[in-house]
């Protein structure tokens, strides 16, 4: 018999989602996703200078703080066609790399671990175990027995005190949770090594941009961090060096405990290699632009459509910019349209859940519109995140993605003990696995940029900046960027001489966490829910593993409707 | 945990021999291993760690994340060591109805401190913020029932922030707006520099007040002072330096951000003193002006941000020189000024009615 499961609030995620699932012998055999908080952000940005829109637009979210300025920024640059100097293009690369490091980092750990590792089961682990387990796997510096045993020591104590925080609400001794008790306390271990690294990668970012969260050094035209080896009060040798120090300390933590770790879990978990796969539609575009236009970049992007590879190759690709396009069928917006950003008017249309609290399947049931990419006379939901920038890079046989895939790959399967291939990658475990390959990459690619930034300062480019100029008439622009949770554009209209007519965010946990398209196909929340295993329905373990491997961004995800909108949930979890 | 069931609401009324055996079926209780009963009985005898509810609703989960960031103490050492974090979104276990759950429980004992971050939507739009079926303002009221204190984290609980911003498209409103009868302190910032979340509940837990406020509810020790007037650049103001675009001679010298659009003139915090993420940076000092982001409203009082704030009075003629005897009191005329600016005008005027102001 068929059960209805609502999880509202999902947690461990930014925002407000709600998920609705309906399990049949123990499998997820239909899935309903859910956006349900709207604040309006890019009406408050219409009418205001599109100078200034970069910063309105990185209060999108505090999670993915530092994408949506840098979004907007490109946004207005590539309506303007202004080129931005190289150094201004280095100082963002180094902003983007560390803040990808940082998430990726926080969500692994602290966002998604909680699932798969048993805190209450490292209480019984033997701390000497431990240690020897972590050293047969991957060479990080703090696997030492005291170590262990100090962190358990103060997790004891936490426990006794019956005082569980945040902890307390957990999935404990769930049947679905199999690490044994050692490696439950390396991961717990790990776990609070890694508030110190991620807050490592902050300052990264910081030194940059002035503070972190929300980056105080964007300018449509280049950056304000000014660069001046020869002053007291600019990014000079000190600044840098501070810099590549947290780099280097960052890469040997991501590099040899984060990536180790995340290849270990999933070889535990072999079985979710198998789960979660959405099917054969991903896009990722290009990013770490290394000129000063936006025609070569560091890490591919493009579309991977049944096996086949198609290359994004500018900031000005028409093969992106002409296709993407939003659909409102099944969102709560009137009409039933499929219009490219630019072109889009908003008019929401409030039709709310079935009078049993259920989501009306053949109606509207989000706030979330369907991004759709166009394919021929079609338009297609696609995947976008981590998964689908590595299997672009990997089928283009970009270097560092193939070097570091090729890693994991090779680790989880002698740790399985069964052979794993790119093809596994298509999956819920394979989404936590390519986001690790992504956070190896940005490690090395961060001290790449490093590497570049100083060399150019040495050979006395100072530029940071190329003032912009607007023409009175109207200009359109696309900025897109990859994002941690992967595709971000925005879309500026801009007319009057630089006010800002029309605004749009087509992001990452839109394209993956919309309602079902215009033909009635799942978007990817959706899609990889099916066939997943749910063991208890009252704690449905399973399904928030599934959802939070996407790394939800909900804030992210609902944008721009007209103020006339109306949302009513009665929908209690059941 | 409730001590009550190891002493039936009467301290000291049980045998230790009790108590233990109390300490070992709550244990069990637990599920915890039996070689934990002693670290129970240790706990059951300690000071019960502060309860802190923390509320999400129209926000972008930045404060929270600003706490990632905090070193002083960490957050580790917050949630495991000082206080007990009974509800937050973003970072506990739970989903679904064990998170209602949760909150239910956490709100049930008065006497907690109660967090919001992001503003309150109203009206018509009571529904744009849901959370297990629940609206922003129905949750916030129930949680604010037996709070002892609230602290607002973040511009947009403590005035509205950006959600507010004109056209303001949900009618949001800011946590004082909704909730009259509770003390609540404002923690400035987009998001706010997290230590001052921090002290703010440190200062509460340690002096068991909270701390004196300006006429904003936002703590002394934090937003007292002018940032300009603590700001490492201020001897360019007063000497003329000025950068006039990103990237030119002065910015590249590190001259003063005035006329790049600086609003520290007008903005009271200690961003230039405590400044961010322990790297020893502000925005300031990376070569961006101020945005504001302290005060009530810059979203439109302070924009455009690249533009310079109007009515500011500049020194002229090489800055500022006096005899030595005349300046102390010249100094404190300032002083008292710029405390008659703070408590009665602040940034409440329009940028763009300041610059006409200063065009006629």
């Amino acid at each position: 018999m068929a059960k209805r499961v609502v999880i509202d609030p999902v947690t461990r995620i930014e925002g407000h989602l709600r998920i609705e699932v309906e399990v049949r012998d123990g499998r997820v055999v239909d899935a309903y996703s859910s956006a349900q908080m709207w604040r309006g952000l890019e009406n408050i940005i219409k009418g205001r200078k599109a100078d200034d829109a970069w910063m309105f637009a990185q209060r999108t979210c505090g999670v993915c703080t530092t994408v949506h300025a840098m979004a907007s920024v490109r946004s207005v640059e590539n309506a303007l066609k202004l080129e931005i100097p190289y150094n201004a293009q280095m100082v963002r690369n180094l902003i983007v790399a560390s803040h990808s490091l940082q998430d990726h980092i926080v969500h692994f750990y602290h966002l998604t671990a909680l699932d798969w590792v048993d805190i209450v089961s490292a209480l019984k682990a033997d701390p000497n175990k431990a240690s020897a387990i972590a050293e047969s796997y991957q060479s990080w510096k703090l696997n030492g027995a005291s170590v262990f045993r100090s962190v358990q020591e103060k997790l004891k104590k936490f426990v006794a005190s019956g005082q569980l925080g945040p902890f307390a609400s957990g999935y404990w001794g769930h049947p679905a949770m199999k690490l044994p008790p050692e490696v439950n306390l390396i991961a717990v271990t790990h776990y609070l090594q890694a508030l110190d690294y991620q807050r490592k990668a902050c300052q990264a970012v910081a030194i940059l941009g002035g503070k972190n969260p929300h980056i105080q050094n964007l300018a449509v035209g280049g950056v304000s961090t000014a660069i001046n080896p020869d002053n007291v009060a600019t990014l000079n040798m000190e600044r840098l060096y501070y810099i590549k120090q947290l780099l280097e300390e960052i890469r040997d933590f991501v590099q040899n405990c984060y990536f180790p770790d995340c290849m270990a879990i999933s070889a535990f978990y072999k079985e979710w290699l198998n789960y979660g796969k959405t099917g054969e539609y991903y896009l990722s575009v290009p990013d770490l632009p290394q000129d000063t236009k936006g025609e070569l970049f560091d890490i591919p992007g493009g579309t991977v459509i049944n096996g086949q590879v198609k290359e994004i190759k500018s900031f000005y690709d028409p093969y992106f910019i002409n296709n993407v396009a939003e659909n409102i069928t099944h969102a709560w917006y009137d009409g039933d349209w499929t219009r490219h950003p630019w072109e889009e008017e908003t008019v929401p249309k409030y039709t709310g859940f079935k009078a049993d609290g259920t989501v009306d399947e053949k109606g509207k049931y989000s706030w979330s519109k369907t991004p759709v990419f166009k394919l021929g006379n079609d338009y297609v939901p696609m995947e976008v995140g981590p998964l689908s920038m590595i299997l672009v890079g990997y089928l283009t046989g970009h270097k560092l993605t193939k070097k570091w895939t090729d890693k994991a790959l090779g680790m989880i399967s002698s740790v399985a003990k069964t052979e794993v291939t790119i093809e596994n990658l298509k999956s819920t475990a394979g989404r936590n696995i390519t986001r690790a390959i992504r956070a190896a990459m940005m490690a090395d690619l961060a001290l790449k940029q490093w590497e570049q930034l100083v060399n150019n300062i040495g050979r006395g480019d100072l530029e940071i900046f190329n003032p912009p100029s607007y023409p009175k008439g109207e200009i359109r622009g696309c900025g897109f960027h990859e994002a941690p949770r992967g595709v971000l554009s925005h879309w500026s209209v801009v007319h009057n001489g630089g006010i800002m007519k029309n605004y749009q965010e087509v992001v990452p946990s839109t394209w993956n966490a919309g309602p079902r398209d215009a033909k009635g196909r799942k978007c990817p929340y959706e899609s990889a829910l099916i066939d997943n295993p749910v063991a208890e329905s009252e704690k449905p373990l399973e399904v928030l593993r599934t959802v939070h491997s996407f790394d939800p961004c909900i804030a992210c995800a609902v944008h721009m409707i007209d103020p006339e909108g109306k949302e009513i949930v009665k929908v209690k979890a059941l | 945990m409730d001590r009550n069931m190891f002493t039936g609401g009467l301290p000291g009324t049980i045998s230790r021999r009790g108590f233990l055996r109390a300490c070992a079926i709550a244990t069990a209780a637990m599920g915890l291993p039996m070689e934990m009963v002693t670290k129970v009985a240790e706990a059951a005898e300690s000071p019960e760690r502060p309860r802190v509810i923390w509320l999400h609703f129209q926000e972008c989960t930045g404060c929270s994340e600003s706490m990632l960031r905090a070193s002083h103490p960490d957050l580790a050492t917050l949630i495991l060591d000082l206080i007990d974090l009974q509800y937050h979104e973003t970072l506990m276990v739970g989903a679904g109805h064990q998170a209602e759950a949760a909150f239910e429980k956490a709100i049930e004992e008065p006497g907690y401190v109660l967090v919001v971050e992001g503003s309150i939507p109203t009206g018509e739009y009571e529904d744009f913020c849901m959370i297990g079926g629940h609206s922003a303002e129905h949750n916030l009221k129930k949680a604010a029932k037996n709070a002892a204190a609230i602290i607002n984290i973040g511009t947009c609980s403590a005035w509205g922030g950006i959600p507010v911003a004109r056209p303001n498209p949900t009618k949001a409103v800011a946590t004082g707006d909704i909730i009259k009868d509770k003390p609540i302190i404002n923690i400035g910032g987009c998001p706010p520099n997290p230590h001052n979340f921090l002290s703010a509940v440190l200062y509460y837990l340690t002096f068991k007040k909270l701390p004196p406020t300006d006429i904003y509810g936002r703590p002394l020790f934090a937003y007292g002072r002018r940032i300009h007037d603590h700001c490492e650049r201020r001897p360019h103001f007063d000497e003329g330096r000025y950068a006039e675009q990103f990237g030119d001679v002065g910015h590249r010298l590190g001259y003063c951000l005035y006329k790049v659009g600086c609003k520290a003139p007008e903005t009271f915090g200690n961003c230039s003193i405590i400044r961010f993420n322990d790297v020893e940076v502000w925005p300031v000092s990376v070569g961006n002006g101020c945005y504001g982001c302290t005060e009530p409203n810059f979203w439109d009082t302070m924009s455009p941000f690249h533009e310079r704030l109007p009515g500011v009075p500049l020194p002229v003629n090489g800055g500022t020189i006096a005899n030595a005897t005349d300046i102390g009191k010249k100094a404190l005329g300032i002083t008292a000024a710029a405390l008659a600016i703070h408590a009665g005008i602040g940034v409440a005027k329009s940028f763009a009615k300041g610059k006409k102001k200063e065009e006629e």
